[in-house]
């Protein structure tokens, strides 16, 4: 499995498929009006390329753009300016073969387990009896199996990041895109989750746009770190990350000289950002 | 060693038992506490009904209130035998209870047909929801239990315009119930069914119509009570069977007692009405956490 990835990955194979998970991010700016009638500028000139099979992690201050930029890639949201190039084609409307994990539930309380890994092919107009195999089959990848008649409520924070996250990769997505998907857990639940997409990632794949505040989950999990200034958002700087695949368990790649080299690296540039952003909002949310 | 170990297995086992035998006491003692307190519950229901019904029997008795103005319990309790058994000058009881009946419940449904459905469009456009809520919101304002005389005007005094004013009344509560509930569907519950390519049908079915469900429920509650009070307005500004006109004929004729029968059995209704509506509640919803004021009801 993991040999037929790094062919996979290796230029040149299958370049059709490979094109079509290419994320380019060329010039995005994005502009709102305020209650107050001003113009807020979130975005400003943000570019950056997330290649095909590629794990990205884009790190940055509160209140940056980062989820904005994500809305924009998958098509929830028009930019101001520039524009977004999925597979070399232009996103505009919902964006085919992507799929969204955010940091708050996004799970359906009024359906099942089962009921809500199964909406991705159920919408897809799978039929159903394939859709529940293949929804039976997704718990059971993410260690639900038994579970799949209980509603959201019943389960824990992680077992419900579990649900979404099979929910989220059922449709085998060319393009996974996540926004603090693990924020909300504690740290070891944390930990382990994070190690748990990391191999399910391995099997399918997709170019990944990961959000997080937490420098060393983007790390251990990355494959490039793109670094965000705060309001308006731009990059300050993109690094790539040259720890070894595949990086087994999350919690023990954080002991390699390696990664506390890279991690001082980036931190040196998002320590005066972060500072600024704290500065604004005066130690204010969050 | 061996000794030993057994011991512990022994001591452990005992322990294990003895906590056991102290939990399930305990357990006992706390379902006593329970039953205590359901019965001190139902003692202090039983005693309040005695105590109202009681004085009120005893004070027109002793003619310290006039029955009367006031009516009497057993006034009413003889009244009520009185109408089930020789009916009204207008058909019997029972006909006139079916009328109303059925009057209030196709102004329950036609209203919160249509209120679900207004609720659920206009919650979703932007745009008709800005045009149109200045106007609902000014229709919303008016008595509409006046529009009682302008429907008995225009469609007579048949069961159409009780059905029209019941329907009025139970269309505005659900349908403002409708459109909370659909503004208050998740951002991100949607934002992730889009992404993963939901058309608008389905959205509407699988995330938007079970979220405003919650809400559009809770209003059916208090809708069904206003669809009988919009059937017997009805009734009462004209008609030619059905309980708001024996209550008219009632008062008409200075008997308290046949006003108070007839909203007894009013209440019987609704009480019922109220119970199917919660057995539908608790089939739809039955995926919700038991919020913790449900836990605690007996």
């Amino acid at each position: 499995m993991a040999s037929r990835n790094v062919v996979a990955t290796s230029p040149g194979a299958d370049a059709a498929e490979q094109t079509s998970a290419r994320i380019e991010i060329s010039g995005l700016t994005k502009r709102f009006l305020t209650p107050a009638g001003e113009v807020f500028t979130a975005l400003q000139g943000v570019s950056f390329t997330v290649e095909p099979g590629q794990f990205c992690a884009v790190v940055g201050p509160t209140g940056c753009g980062k989820s904005t930029t994500l809305s924009m890639v998958s098509g929830l949201d028009r930019p101001s300016e520039g524009s977004v190039k999925v597979g070399g084609r232009e996103v505009d409307g919902i964006t085919d073969g992507v799929s969204f994990m955010f940091q708050t539930d996004a799970l359906l309380p009024w359906k099942t387990v089962l009921g809500n890994v199964l909406m991705g092919p159920i919408f897809r107009g799978v039929p159903k009896q394939r859709a529940q195999s293949s929804a039976r089959d997704w718990l059971r990848r993410v260690g639900l199996a038994g579970f799949e008649d209980r509603y959201p409520h019943q389960l824990s924070g992680g077992m419900r990041k579990r649900v979404a996250m099979a929910a989220a990769l059922i449709n085998e997505p060319k393009i996974l895109i996540m926004d603090e998907p693990f924020g909300a857990l504690d740290v070891q639940t944390k930990a382990i989750m994070s190690t748990e997409l990391l191999s399910l990632w391995e099997q399918i794949r997709p170019s990944v746009i990961f959000i997080t505040h937490d420098l060393d989950e983007a790390v251990a999990l990355a494959d490039r770190v793109v670094v965000m200034t705060s309001t308006p958002g731009s990059v300050k700087a993109v690094f790539d990350i040259d720890l070894p695949r595949p990086r087994g368990s999350v919690q023990e790649i954080r002991f390699q000289p390696r990664f506390i080299e890279l991690q001082h690296q980036i931190w040196d540039t998002l320590r005066e950002e972060v500072e600024r952003a704290y500065a604004l909002t005066a130690g204010g949310t969050e | 060693m061996s000794t030993a170990s057994t011991a512990a297995s022994v001591s452990t086992r005992d322990g294990g038992k003895s906590a056991g035998g102290g939990k399930s006491s305990g357990a006992a003692a706390a379902q006593r506490a329970a039953r205590r307190r359901v019965a001190s519950v139902w003692a202090g229901r039983v005693g309040l009904a005695v105590f109202v019904i009681g004085g009120w029997q005893a004070f027109t008795t002793w003619g310290i209130v006039d029955p009367f103005f006031f009516g009497q319990p057993s006034g009413i309790w003889k009244r009520l035998l009185d109408l089930f058994e020789h009916g009204t000058q207008f058909g019997s009881f029972y006909a006139n209870i079916w009328t109303t009946i059925q009057e209030a419940l196709a102004g329950f449904v036609v209203g919160a047909l249509a209120g679900v459905v207004f609720g659920i469009v206009l919650g979703q456009s932007r745009y008709l929801s800005d045009v149109l809520g200045p106007y609902i919101k000014m229709v919303n304002a008016i008595p509409r239990i006046v529009l009682g005389s302008i429907f008995i005007v225009a469609f007579g005094i048949g069961v159409t315009p009780k059905i029209l004013l019941a329907a009025v009344l139970v269309f505005f509560i659900v349908f403002f119930n409708a459109f909370q509930g659909v503004r208050e569907v998740d951002r991100n519950v949607l934002a992730n069914v889009r992404v993963l390519g939901a058309s608008r049908l389905q959205i509407n079915r699988h995330v938007i119509v079970p979220s405003a469900l919650t809400w559009i429920i809770a209003s059916l509650h208090s809708a069904f009570g206003f669809a009988i009070v919009g059937a017997l307005v009805g009734e009462v500004l004209g008609a030619q069977s059905g309980l708001g006109l024996v209550i008219k004929t009632a008062q008409n004729n200075f008997d308290p007692n046949g006003v108070f029968a007839s909203m007894l059995v009013i209440s019987v209704i609704v009480f019922g009405a109220e119970w199917l509506i919660g057995k539908l509640e608790h089939r739809l919803l039955s995926w919700r956490p038991p919020a913790p004021s449900e836990t605690n009801v007996l």
